[in-house]
């Protein structure tokens, strides 16, 4: 079969239609130009026409130029080589080192058989006490944050990716400035996971479409090395910068847009990356966390309320905090009834009361007065903001969970928390209440 | 028939033909490997055919061959369905996963039921017998339930029985019967046949009106927002706002015989969750384990999206031929959102005219047929069999003024709504009681349901002044209408789904309840002031809400009821 055509019949957006044949559906083409080569996918076939969308933009392709068709879908090189390593959108070494060889993995396979899943039943520990006091971080669940540029969502993700305890680490950025890239990279570094890390980075000064490679890159290494029985965790960053390319591609094929200029099949494209997260029944697991911005902070824009029907929770980040409204774990019934006694009990009377702490200061603020009840209210807000939610706090899930008892007793009596009887009595900090306090007893061996 | 592709888009693929082409008939486009990937004919233009492929598209190319056939896109269906899980073409996936391991593989079909798996057939008919389709010819025993083998759906006018099988143990491929038509015309008959999911099968005397409730154990459907047996209804929620925990708890609970549930462009994790939970959940009605009363059709996100499209309707269908057996059969489907967005990605391809939301314009009629699969049939021996739709909607932003929900609510007999507000505050289920709606009767006399709505309306009214006016411009009167509209939501109106005994509430418990709680609502109090009203209605509610935790007719049980009923003869007076 030939190889080369160079029948260019129409260049517009980033898509390439040349006159060619025997080119297969989602095959992979280079181009060389004047600007260099790119790589390019097929995403339409009509007769001899072959449109291609083209990673590096069309810029510089002229009528003449050379489309090589590679004769298989994109593909990666798979092995143990690609750790400590950072590579561009398109899969090439971005660090200055050689190309790694290995096994050749296609991207974007068939989905994993339900039946081959098994119900995830392992935290991950962050050390961050809203996620894991309030909203657990499941092993192998899918989980974006929700935010609005300025917030810290990206050291967000760098932390947890430190502190996950992973097997395995990726990153996948998108339209990432480089600052933050080299942020990553040094708090990885310092942290000295970047040997067992995988960085592809695309940055905001790539061409737009490239990083549509970008996550399918990452799932497909993660779930190889999650197929050797390794925990991986994936971060993604930032999916709006993925969808927001693919709406670009979707009007140059002049496809009907459905909401807001984005294709029909938002949610099919992103569930299917998403949907890669996964328990293997018999194999390791691969988590992926994800930040979404909300252009407008606004949650029903179409991306955030996409994905928020696919992923298994999220977590608002707003004011450089946790939100603990509207953040939600989907998957934490799954491990917080076996970590500690009083885990649950804890998650609900602290949420519950910080509640009622917001209802306090609303009144407050519209200069109703305060009662005993409404002060008591106050001052818990303002602790426990301070030494749970502020995210500097970095601790323990067994000492975020002391420090909120600790904080309740200092603002209430025990009955006033609405927690089980039981729990209070083996739970409550002694010496906090007006009940005789009984001397921890010291060890008499 | 064999044709050629000319052009691929996506999961779209024409191919060009001289020869015959049948809409809606199935074909397969071959890939150079080899592989087979089944296809629907969804449009005929001159010499080209438009096919939707069931699969990934990945490797065809311009050129390959296409083979088209007669038959429609169909399942089996036969003893053994129950129990299994299917993807939305009805490959067993455990099977699936014994031949391919981890990964889903385009092209590999398996047949839908075991034809190794032996049934004890007992003949209902001698040679000699008239008879016609859907009628049975025998029985065999599928765990709890009395499966027939009937003459073929398809099968028009009159047969003779000539042949029969004697009671014996056979495979769903063996001769169980030989047909003859009168006319030269002989039939063969097995205890398996096809059906062409796009078709309604309904063979029966009459359509009933659906008026028998189906119980689900959920208090405000049940009580509030009732569903019939035979009957259609939707679950419209933003998402996280508690559908899929709804459905799961009904497929758990319902008074019904069988559920099917159809997993459509949903999370793969959460048919996980039922295909590992279900096995080891025992029914009480039945004492077997759930499993044996399910099957799940899982066609999940992240696979092929046409298939996506097609597993309501294998849903639909299984559905359909357990009600031909005298059966009252569930269907869950969970998004019907993703089934009509499947529609509108093709609709897109075959740059059909776009209606709203670039829906495609025959979206409400598509609809409209698949709630109208729903219904009771009297069937032609006089049985009653019922099929029942419940759909979730998935509307983008949350918002109902789409045209998914939109276009639901105009053909289906109730609307659960679930609300972010209530979802958020954990007001489980969050159904919003305020927006919901049924047509249907239910387990509560009319009026006293009523009743209770006009309190939820009026406690709403003065709960929306108070936030104008304060608790100091509201008079004592409508304060107490606004705690006891507190008091029915947080009692009866949300359930706790994670306890044992307040997960599911019997119809007759319910009836017994709800008279309670509209006795503490009729009270007339005469309260004084706010505070003392507030404490007697808080009072009142933590010991109902014991007494839900408490199981039916034990001794903790009748202790709250005492308490209640001395509530309610001293209105919560100390004495
Ligand atoms: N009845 C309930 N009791 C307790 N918790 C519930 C209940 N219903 C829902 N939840 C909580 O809300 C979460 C989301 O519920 P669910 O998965 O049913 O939402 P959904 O409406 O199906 O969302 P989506 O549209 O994204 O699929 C659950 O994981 C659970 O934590
Ligand atoms: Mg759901």
């Amino acid at each position: 079969m030939r190889k080369y055509f160079d029948s260019i019949r129409r260049i517009a957006g980033n898509v390439v239609t040349v006159n060619a044949m025997g080119v297969t559906y989602d095959e992979l083409a280079t181009i060389d130009s004047a600007h260099g080569q790119s790589l390019a996918q097929v995403i339409d076939l009509e007769g001899q026409q072959v449109s291609l969308q083209v990673f590096a933009g069309s810029q510089g392709v002229s009528n003449n130029d050379r489309v090589r068709f590679l004769q298989h879908p994109m593909q990666v090189p798979f092995s143990d080589d690609l750790l400590g390593r950072v590579f561009d959108g398109s899969g090439r070494p971005r660090d200055g080192r050689g190309e790694v060889t290995g096994k050749l993995t296609d991207l974007g396979t068939p989905p994993v058989n339900p039946v081959m899943r098994r119900m995830p039943d392992q935290m991950v520990h962050t050390g961050i006490p809203m996620i894991d006091v309030f909203n657990s971080l499941v092993e192998s669940q899918k989980l974006p944050i929700f935010s609005v540029p300025g917030e810290p969502y990206n050291e967000l993700l760098a932390r947890v990716g430190l502190q996950a305890n992973a097997d395995i680490i990726i990153l996948g950025g998108m339209g990432l400035r480089h600052d933050d890239y080299l942020k990553f990279r040094q708090t990885f570094e310092e942290g000295g996971v970047l040997g067992r890390a995988i960085l592809f980075v695309h940055t905001a000064a790539d061409p737009v479409v490239e990083c549509l490679l970008v996550p399918d890159l990452c799932l497909a290494v993660g779930e190889q090395f999650a197929l050797q029985g390794k925990r991986v965790l994936v971060l993604l960053t930032d999916m709006t910068a993925f969808a927001d390319a693919l709406k670009e591609i979707s009007i140059v094929m002049e496809q009907i847009p459905s909401n807001r200029g984005y294709p029909g099949d938002l949610y099919t494209q992103l569930a299917k990356r998403y949907e890669k997260a996964v328990d293997f029944d018999g194999a390791g697991s691969m988590t992926v966390l994800a930040c979404v911005t909300m252009p407008g902070d606004d949650v029903t824009h179409p991306v955030p309320d996409n994905t928020g029907y696919i992923t298994e929770g999220q977590f608002y980040l707003r004011h450089g905090r946790i939100e603990p409204f509207g953040s939600l774990s989907r998957l934490k019934q799954q491990v917080n009834g076996k970590s500690r006694d009083d885990h649950r009990a804890i998650m609900d009377a602290c949420i519950q009361l910080y509640a009622l702490c917001r209802e306090s200061r609303e009144k407050r603020d519209m200069g109703f007065e305060m009662s005993d009840w409404d002060r008591k209210l106050l001052k818990y807000g303002t602790l426990f903001e301070q030494r749970v939610m502020d995210l500097s706090v970095n601790i323990h899930l067994f000492d975020a969970l002391d420090r909120c008892w600790g904080i309740l007793a200092e603002c209430f009596d025990p009955a006033e928390t609405g927690i089980r009887r039981s729990i209070i009595e083996k739970h409550w900090p002694a010496g906090a209440d007006e009940s005789p306090a009984e001397q921890p007893a010291e060890a008499t061996a | 028939m064999k044709a050629r592709i000319v052009a691929v888009n996506g999961n779209l693929v024409i191919a060009e033909t001289d020869g015959r082409v049948v809409q809606n008939s199935v074909g397969y486009c071959i890939h150079s490997d080899g592989t087979r990937l089944l296809s629907e004919v969804i449009r005929v233009r001159g010499h080209l055919a438009d096919l939707q492929v069931f699969e990934e598209t990945r490797g065809l190319k311009v050129g390959d061959p296409v083979e088209l056939h007669e038959d429609m896109l169909s399942v089996v269906l036969g003893p053994g369905l129950l129990g299994q899980i299917y993807d939305g073409l009805q490959n067993p996936l455990p099977e699936l996963a014994k031949q391919v391991g981890f990964f889903l593989k385009p092209g590999v079909y398996i047949h839908g039921l075991s034809t190794t798996q032996p049934w004890e057939f007992t003949p209902s008919v001698k040679p000699g017998d008239t008879i016609e389709a859907g009628d049975s010819l025998g029985t065999v025993p599928e765990g709890i339930f009395t499966h027939r083998i009937t003459v073929p759906f398809g099968l028009r006018g009159s047969w003779t029985v000539e042949k029969v099988a004697p009671a014996g143990s056979y495979t769903v491929d063996a001769e169980m019967a030989v047909l003859a038509d009168g006319q030269g015309a002989k039939r063969s008959v097995t205890m398996q046949q096809n059906w062409p999911v796009k078709r309604p099968l309904s063979v029966a005397r009459r359509r009933l009106l659906p008026t028998e409730p189906l119980v689900s154990r959920v208090r405000i459907i049940d009580s509030m927002f009732p569903v019939v047996r035979g009957g259609t209804y939707c679950i419209p929620g933003p998402f996280g706002a508690g559908k899929t925990v709804l459905q799961q708890i009904t497929a758990r609970h319902a008074e019904i015989d069988i559920v099917i549930i159809a997993a459509c462009g949903e999370r793969a994790g959460e048919i996980v969750e039922t295909l590992r939970d279900f096995p080891e959940l025992t029914d009480p009605r039945t004492g077997r384990s759930l499993m044996e009363r399910t099957i799940i059709i899982a066609n999940t996100s992240a696979m092929p999206v046409a298939a996506r499209e097609a597993s309501v309707y294998t849903a639909a269908t299984l559905g359909e031929y357990y009600r031909q057996m005298g059966l009252n059969v569930l269907l869950l489907a969970d998004s019907t959102s993703r089934w009509a967005q499947a529609m509108r990605e093709l609709s897109g391809r075959l740059e059909e005219i776009p209606g709203e939301e670039a829906f495609p314009a025959y979206l409400e009629s598509r609809i409209a047929s698949f709630y109208e699969r729903a219904g009771a049939l009297e069937l032609r021996d006089g049985t009653v069999g019922s099929l029942t739709i419940g759909g979730t909607v998935s509307p983008a932003g949350g918002n109902f003024e789409e045209p998914v929900t939109q276009g639901t609510l105009k053909v289906v007999g109730a609307f659960h709504g679930l609300s972010r507000a209530r979802s958020d505050a954990r007001r489980y289920p969050a159904i919003d009681p305020l927006d919901s709606w049924s047509k249907y009767p239910g387990i509560i006399e009319p009026d006293a349901m009523a009743s209770m709505r006009r309190l939820l309306l009026h406690g709403n009214e003065v709960r929306q002044m108070m936030t104008v006016v304060g608790e100091e411009g509201t008079s004592i009167a409508d304060f107490t209408a606004a705690l006891k509209a507190d008091f029915f939501d947080n009692v009866y109106l949300q359930q706790n789904a994670f306890d044992e005994v307040d997960a599911a509430t019997p119809a007759e418990r319910q009836r017994f309840v709800f008279g309670k709680v509209s006795e503490v609502a009729n009270l007339d109090f005469e309260f004084t002031d706010k505070a003392q009203a507030r404490e007697t209605l808080v009072a009142v509610t933590d010991l109902f809400r014991n007494w839900n935790y408490a199981a039916t007719d034990s001794e903790e049980y009748q202790r709250w009821l005492k308490a209640i009923d001395q509530f309610i003869a001293t209105k919560g007076r100390k004495v």
